[in-house]
């Protein structure tokens, strides 16, 4: 039982973890239609800024904070300076930002080496808790409390406020929100570093973990794709329910059937392109 | 002299290779009503979406308050003082009513608020919880109006408000221009609804392919059968 629980609770982290990745993809290919491949790239990028931050303060929030501040800064500049130029070139904007992914895997080798980099749990939520007969690691309560806490905030932001209006105006009609006077390119762009924002705490929130390592990258697009493409692209309900099932998939498919987890991981999304291509909550095909 | 608040000065306008403008000129003063007419195809929404800045002008300038616009984007024409009313009414179908309203407010010292625009649509106010795609078409096109006016534009761009609405709405949104009117609200008001631009108008514009075919006062056009049959095609 003890072991299943435990499963359970891995499958929400992991779910957790999907959701701060890909809430952020989600929202950028809803708004902008760009499948921005760096993602998965920038949280391993959060990653290790966050390993070289803690090494000066060894705070794990403090350093989630400063490199989603970096990976904002630095999503902003490939919006503005690279993707925007080929805005529309839906084919050039994919193999750009793999492109970027590489170089940025390449610039992580380099700079951090090849070695796994363990990211430690912060000490106050080292001790096991105890729910019950159950005991689990405090660390993932903390990060699916995390994952929600965010999909909250995100929803009143898109929901509740003038701003989520105006940038839900720019994704209905970009034109005539422009024409309203909506800076809707503005806007756009806050939204990519707010996604990149997000990658990038994800990575430092994920190290204890998954720390930090190459390969981290590849490992993560595919499942934020996944989640993406199962919730419904643009969709913060669609992420947030398909980052909680591809966590669950992929945890249990692992414990269950080693050999054909990849395969369990995809038969879920097969059956969603099969059957409902925009995705269980999305507005556009896929 | 009355003050100029729109100008198109000279306006040659292009969709790619097609040319649909050709050095259309003409002049809105402060205050007043201008008819655009002509027949479908005419280049109406052309000069709209080349005021807006949907569409750059080849050559030729537009002027609002004296201050060229033609190189500028949508958003900053739009906080210049241009409000679009466009045809097909564009609401944006996902967002609630008062989102609609909230998100195009711009204060610009004017007294459109979202109480103003409410108490000038009580059906807007019944509905603002609704989305915007579930309302009727002459809800709609209310909304494009009242959403037009919380920018509090300096000039008004209508096209074509009456289309597809039933007479009675067509009524109500005819009294609805005349009351901004009166109120000293400058107006381009585009039609095919001939005698709704007629009892509204100050001023009249008439184009043919893309040309000024007409451009006067009312009152040399309303009598001008042969004007109007040759360029408009009703009578
Ligand atoms: N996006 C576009 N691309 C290419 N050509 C266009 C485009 N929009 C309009 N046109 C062409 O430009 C010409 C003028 O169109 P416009 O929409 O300005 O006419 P209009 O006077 O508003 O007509 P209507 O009364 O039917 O609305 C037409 O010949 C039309 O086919
Ligand atoms: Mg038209």
């Amino acid at each position: 039982m003890q072991y299943w629980a435990i499963q359970t609770l891995n499958s929400l982290a992991l779910g957790g973890l999907l959701f701060l990745l890909a809430a952020g993809f989600s929202l950028i290919f809803g708004l902008m239609r760009i499948a921005n491949l760096t993602h998965g790239a920038l949280f391993m990028l959060g990653a290790y800024i966050g390993v070289s931050v803690m090494r000066q303060w060894p705070n794990l929030w403090f350093a989630a904070l400063a490199a989603g501040a970096a990976v904002a800064i630095f999503g902003g500049l490939l919006e503005r300076f690279i993707l925007r130029q080929i805005g529309g070139n839906v084919l050039g904007q994919v193999l750009v930002t793999l492109g970027v992914s590489f170089i940025i895997a390449d610039a992580c080798l380099l700079t951090w080496g090849g070695d796994p980099i363990p990211i430690p749990t912060p000490p106050l939520l080292q001790m096991p808790v105890r729910i019950g007969s159950f005991i689990f690691p405090a660390y993932r309560l903390a990060v699916v409390g995390i994952a929600v806490v965010v999909a909250i905030a995100l929803y009143l932001l898109m929901e509740r406020t003038r701003l989520g209006a105006m940038i839900r105006a720019g994704v209905d009609d970009p034109q005539m929100a422009s024409a309203v006077g909506i800076p809707v390119s503005r806007l756009f762009s806050t939204v990519f570093c707010l996604g990149a924002a997000l990658a990038g705490a994800g990575g430092v929130i994920g190290g204890p973990i998954l720390s930090a390592y190459p390969g981290l990258d590849a490992d993560m697009l595919p499942l934020a794709l996944i989640v993406v493409i199962l919730g419904g692209a643009g969709s913060l309900l669609g992420a947030f329910v398909g980052a909680f099932i591809t966590g669950f998939v992929y945890t249990f498919g692992v414990a269950l059937l080693p050999d054909l987890a990849y395969v369990i991981l995809f038969l879920p999304m097969i059956l969603v392109i099969a059957f409902r291509p925009r995705g269980l909550f999305g507005k556009f095909a896929a | 002299m009355a003050t100029e608040a729109l100008a198109l000065d000279g306006v040659d306008a292009l969709y790619g290779e097609s040319h649909v403008l050709h050095g259309v000129s003409f002049s809105l003063a402060e205050g007043r009503v201008l008819a655009l007419l002509g027949r479908n195809g005419a280049g109406k929404t052309t000069c709209m979406n080349t005021v807006i800045g949907f569409l750059r002008p080849r050559n030729g300038a537009v002027r609002v308050f004296g201050e060229p616009v033609q190189r500028l984007a949508p958003d900053v024409i739009s906080r210049k003082g241009i409000g679009l009313v466009p045809q097909g009414r564009r609401v944006f179908a996902r967002l609630t009513v008062k989102e609609n309203l909230v998100v195009a407010h711009q204060k610009r010292g004017g007294a459109w608020t979202l109480e103003r625009v409410f108490e000038l649509f009580p059906r807007l106010k019944e509905r603002q919880a609704q989305d915007a795609g579930s309302l009727s078409g002459g809800e709609q096109q209310m909304l494009a109006i009242a959403r037009a006016l919380m920018g509090n534009p300096r000039v008004l761009l209508l096209d074509e408000p009456s289309e597809g609405l039933a007479p009675l709405i067509v009524a109500e949104v005819g009294k609805t221009i005349a009351r901004l009117k009166r109120e000293g609200q400058s107006i381009v008001l585009v039609e095919q609804n001939i005698q709704l631009a007629f009892s509204l108008a100050d001023e009249v514009v008439i184009l043919n392919t893309g040309r000024v075919a007409f451009s006067g006062p009312l009152d040399q056009v309303r009598t001008n059968e042969a004007l109007i049959t040759q360029h408009l095609g009703v009578f």
